[in-house]
């Protein structure tokens, strides 16, 4: 058979995997979609009658979606940082994760990108950022490397993972000449599109909470521990559910090495906690509301306490061998390393570094309404990219379009 | 014609569509309404799920150039179809000049902070000047009032104190606007090159290529940048006729605005608002390469500052210890 023919029954192959499925799958979907639709409605609402239905305001004009953003661009860059110990130490264990990470990583550019969009006043005219139509505001301005990288990096994925998908559905063994300099490239691409995504803030001198070359290694630890959680979920999802032989082994690694990351992070945190405090500067109020509340604005102290706390009890989890080895323990630290590292990214970025803003004034920012449930609308479209990506995946990755007997090893 | 499309008609192509058919005519206005129309669907379309931004301002089409790449007639044509699409909506002649900056002019501003007493008129004559939305309302001045104890302490100022009541006894006044940076971190970080520095030194805005981003805003140190939330409303009676086109013409929501040293007015020779408003001549304007000029001899021989001026952005607008 022809390579068209081969592709054209890998298509069909992929929608006929998505379109069937059993209750459980069913009611997943229908639940997503559903937060889908609400979050069309308030987005709607937003488009109508302007970013005035957010929180947002001149003195805090960056909040919740560029935060959000901020985080989700973490989650797709470790995702595909697994690629490391895979393909260069060729550690068997994990190399099945490497499919489920670019997937993972393909959902969270696509929910960046829908943040991003959600936020700007304009989203008809993004057009006008590309080149040639438009006019992309390169070498200087860093939102501008933000959209090159960010997009070069989903064509990437998604390159990569459609021809190794291809390639296990046709029985054929991927070429590796082919795909490897590709999955080596997306490499340093992951790590560049988060730092760029760090250049976004810490080259604003006006900004001094963000204005810190301490930001990207930050941006890079806090990365590495919140992909790989989601990882670890699903990877225990898909072994209950499917055939899928993932080994203890391969997840009880991944949280090692997470448990490093978060260790890592929070030197890097402690750090800035010492330098600004220490030093004592009239920069130190930006740490002081984060953590103190100024002037009795305490809006998101709370939730910056349950941020540390959750970071310090995941590193504890995920250090201990005991621990990150008994289930339980191991989930309980991925919902607490998504606690913290969604909480200190999300809010405990942005909004510190805004307020008070660069003439004093305190604006106390919470996320509206509208806001929320247009995030969770993005959210919803994220995971169901990730389900549909992975309902695709499975059957593919355990051979089952393959005779008995014939399968390819991956 | 002024309002092509509204959001409602937005909505939902199919709507739209249905519509088309019913007002096909050969009256050459109502085709171009047709067609901003459509642009508008098909803008409603490429944006997320059919709702575009399409505001109560819609008179440039989908399809613009960035300002600064158009051509004189193409210029022409956009300012004629703006010009009569808000003489409609105003009642009243708007005339919207694209005059450029003059090549032996560089503009410059100092303010005499032991003269301002805080009274706020300078926000007001810029908020009519400008066509400001007034709800909610825009301001591109911020008075901060400050002890002066403390001296200039941007932790400590108060935008919000109370304007009957001043000169407060143990306060001074710094008013903050747009310091039309020689450096301006703004420019930079815009993705799209919708704000830049013209030769005269004023930094402007192209409200039709803006995303409304606000990356220039997170950018600015002074807090000089304003989005429009919502869209802005300024009753047409107040309604300032004389625009330019990177200053003073209607906003739509969605884009970012902000001080452009008046440049409707000083393009023709005249001082801002803010400069002519001031009651007591706190306010100084000029031009920076005519070395007999008022605002050369106050750099020259008073005491002048610049705010954070270790960021190194480099202001055009100067504070200055007059007395």
């Amino acid at each position: 058979m022809n390579t068209a023919t081969l592709f054209a029954r890998f298509v069909l192959d992929s929608l006929r995997s998505i379109t069937r499925g059993n209750k459980l799958y069913w009611t997943w979907v229908a639940f997503l979609l559903l937060l889908m639709s609400a979050g069309v409605l308030a987005y709607v609402h937003q488009s109508r009658n302007g970013l005035i239905t957010t929180s947002m305001r001149d003195q805090v004009s960056w909040a919740f979606y560029i935060g959000n953003f901020t985080f989700l661009v973490g989650v797709a860059a470790a995702a595909v940082l697994l690629v490391i110990p895979a393909y260069v130490y060729e550690w068997k264990p994990i190399k099945e994760v490497v499919i489920l990470g670019e997937l993972l990583a393909i959902s969270a550019i696509t929910m960046c990108g829908l943040f991003v969009t959600v936020d700007v006043g304009h989203p008809e005219r993004l057009w006008h950022l590309l080149p040639g139509l438009g006019h992309l505001n390169l070498p200087r301005s860093m939102l501008a490397w933000d959209v090159v990288v960010l997009n070069s990096y989903l064509v990437l994925n998604v390159i990569i993972v459609t021809y190794l998908l291809f390639s296990l559905h046709a029985g054929r063994s991927p070429n590796k000449k082919l795909f490897l300099p590709l999955v080596l490239f997306s490499i340093p691409a992951a790590i560049g599109i988060h730092t760029v995504t760090a250049f976004l803030y810490c080259g604003l001198p006006g900004r001094p909470f963000w204005n810190t070359s301490i930001l990207v290694p930050r941006f890079l630890a806090s990365a590495f521990c919140s992909g790989p959680a989601v990882l670890i979920v699903l990877m225990q999802i898909l072994r209950r559910f499917t055939r899928f032989e993932i080994q203890n082994e391969a997840i009880w690694k991944i949280a090692e090495l997470m448990s490093y990351a978060m260790g890592v992070n929070l030197i890097l945190l402690g750090a800035e906690v010492f330098k600004d405090y220490y030093s004592n500067t009239e920069h130190l109020i930006h740490m002081r509301y984060m953590f103190e509340g100024v002037g009795g604005h305490h809006a998101i102290v709370p939730w910056m306490w349950l941020s540390v706390f959750c970071s310090i009890a995941a590193f504890l989890v995920f250090i201990v061998p005991k621990t990150r080895r008994n289930p339980i323990w191991l989930n309980l630290g991925c919902a607490l390393i998504w606690v913290g590292v969604y909480l200190e990214k999300g809010m405990g970025l942005v909004i510190p570094g805004m307020t008070p803003d660069t003439l004093g004034e305190i604006y106390e920012y919470f996320p509206s309404h509208t806001e929320l449930w247009v995030a969770s609308g993005v959210f919803a479209t994220g995971f169901l990219v990730f389900t549909l990506l992975v309902k695709i995946a499975t059957p593919i990755m355990l051979g089952d379009y393959q005779p008995a007997g014939a399968k390819v090893a991956h | 014609m002024s309002k092509s499309c509204k959001n409602e008609g937005c909505g939902s192509g199919a709507g739209c569509g249905g519509a088309h058919a019913a007002t096909e005519e050969l009256d050459p206005q109502v085709e171009e309404a047709t067609r901003r129309e459509f642009m508008c669907v098909i803008a409603g379309c490429a944006a997320a799920l059919g709702v575009s931004g399409c505001s109560e301002i819609t008179h440039t089409s989908f399809f613009q150039k960035r300002f600064r790449e158009l051509g004189p007639e193409e210029r022409a044509s956009i300012v004629a179809d703006l010009e009569k699409e808000f003489s409609e909506k105003f009642g009243k002649p708007v005339t919207i000049s694209t005059q450029p900056a003059r090549e032996d002019v560089q503009f410059g501003y100092a303010l005499d902070i032991s003269r301002c007493i805080g009274c706020r008129r300078c926000v007001y004559a810029c908020v009519k000047e400008n066509n400001q939305s007034r709800d909610p309302q825009v301001h591109w001045i911020r008075v901060l009032e400050m002890d002066k104890e403390k001296g200039i302490d941007l932790a400590h100022a108060n935008a919000y104190y109370d304007a009957e009541t001043v000169p407060r006894p143990g306060h001074f006044y710094l008013p903050v606007a747009c310091q039309q940076c020689d450096q301006p971190s703004c420019v930079k970080s815009c993705p799209v090159g919708a704000t830049w520095k013209e030769p005269d030194g004023i930094v402007v805005i192209d409200y039709d290529w803006c995303i409304g981003c606000r990356c220039c805003m997170s950018a600015c140190p002074y807090g000089a940048r304003h989005f429009n939330w919502t869209d802005p409303s300024v009753p047409a009676e107040e309604i300032n006729p004389k625009m330019h086109y990177l200053g003073n013409r209607p906003r739509m929501k969605g884009v970012v605005e902000k001080c452009t040293f008046c440049v409707q007015r000083t393009r023709e020779g005249r001082y801002p608002a803010c400069v002519e408003v001031c009651p007591v001549g706190a306010r100084k304007f000029g031009n920076l390469s005519d070395p007999n000029s008022e605002i050369r001899y106050i750099l020259e021989h008073k005491r002048v500052f610049v705010l954070k001026n270790e960021l190194n952005t480099r202001p055009r607008f100067f504070y200055f210890y007059g007395l």
